[in-house]
């Protein structure tokens, strides 16, 4: 994966250089003091996969940039404020979040989280809807929570709100579970009845008209089992 | 102030590497020394929100140097100054002073 660095520290710079080079899986190919020049490379060079961008910088911050670039590759922010973890979410492009001095064991994990996303929009078909991340944040009391995907049994819709039930904990969130539906990989996420949405990989077993996740049956629809069975691997 | 500055991060980052070791404290010198002098000159002329992105700054090098507290009561400083106040100036300042004796030792490590 081709990357570019922009921050306009040098010390920062040349350690996040550092830790590209150690990276079999990064080219490094240039590393910019600021967003103006960094954007009049992009324009020339379009096939970059990855930014490493600092959002404190004078006169342009990182996330004017992010508002800037059109069709942005994925993004790595990094930064010594963590109060900007937030907002920093609030952009698609944004997959992980750093903070200085990075740590070598972090960076590596941020690039693992670039290579999932990578080989998801590869492998994407037109129609998918995987988001192609292992985790979803959820809106609660203007606190996003990171919820790891793999981790949720079921969801429930109940009028406006949806109940996230999920290994650890149960989540109450103000959406659709059409709109959680769409933010889930579909290999794993399969609608059984109007109000539920189950992860496959989570199901004890399947009697009759419905499913068993953990202690919890859940109903099966007509109009879903077929959909169901169809997302199972089935002797 | 009894937090001393070390090199544990430095000497992981570089895998012992002498010659990255060398390369990054020059560069950490070379702007540590140029921020101190702006951020002094922004406390003197009452420019608080500059000076806040001058100990920004400074702040990445402290944690470089691996002085936790100093951090944290760095990124307390940066706040204060953000809000016009200049509270925690003297004991921030004497973190740059244990520092500049330690990056002004840099060309004999």
């Amino acid at each position: 994966m081709k990357c570019i660095i922009i921050d306009d520290e040098k010390l920062a710079r040349e350690v996040l250089s550092l830790s590209v080079l150690k990276s079999s899986h990064l080219i490094l190919k240039g590393a910019f003091d600021n967003a103006i020049d960094a954007i009049k490379y992009l324009n020339e060079e379009n096939d970059i996969d990855l930014i490493f961008l600092d959002i404190h910088m004078p006169n342009f911050s990182g996330f004017d940039f992010i508002k800037t670039i059109k069709n942005p590759p994925q993004i790595i922010l990094v930064t010594t404020d963590k109060n900007f973890a937030i907002e920093a979410f609030n952009y698609d492009c944004v997959t992980d979040y750093l903070a200085k001095p990075i740590q070598q064991e972090r960076f590596d994990r941020a690039i693992e989280r670039v290579k999932i996303n990578n080989v998801s929009s590869v492998v994407k078909r037109p129609n998918d809807n995987d988001v192609g991340t292992k985790d979803i944040y959820i809106n609660i009391d203007k606190r996003l929570i990171k919820i790891d995907i793999f981790t949720i049994k079921f969801i429930h819709a109940n009028g406006d709100y949806v109940l996230i039930n999920t290994e650890n904990q149960n989540y109450i969130v103000h959406t659709t579970l059409k709109k959680m539906e769409l933010k889930l990989p579909k290999s794993c996420f399969v609608k059984t009845h109007r109000s539920y949405l189950i992860n496959i990989n989570k199901i004890i077993d399947i009697q009759d008209n419905s499913v068993l996740i953990g202690k919890q049956l859940i109903p099966i629809s007509k109009g879903n089992k077929t959909n169901l069975f169809e997302s199972l691997n089935l002797l | 102030m009894n937090e001393q500055p070390n090199l544990i991060y430095l000497n992981k980052l570089s895998d012992g590497d002498e010659t990255i070791k060398n390369k990054l404290l020059l560069i950490l010198k070379e702007e540590f020394v140029q921020e101190i002098e702006t951020y002094k000159i922004n406390v003197i002329n009452n420019n608080l929100i500059s000076a806040a992105e001058n100990v920004h700054k400074i702040r990445h090098k402290i944690g470089f140097l691996g002085m936790e507290k100093a951090y944290d009561l760095s990124n307390q400083y940066e706040h204060n100054l953000r809000n016009n106040s200049n509270e925690l100036k003297n004991e921030f300042e004497i973190i740059l002073e244990v520092i500049n004796e330690f990056v002004l030792k840099i060309e004999f490590l």
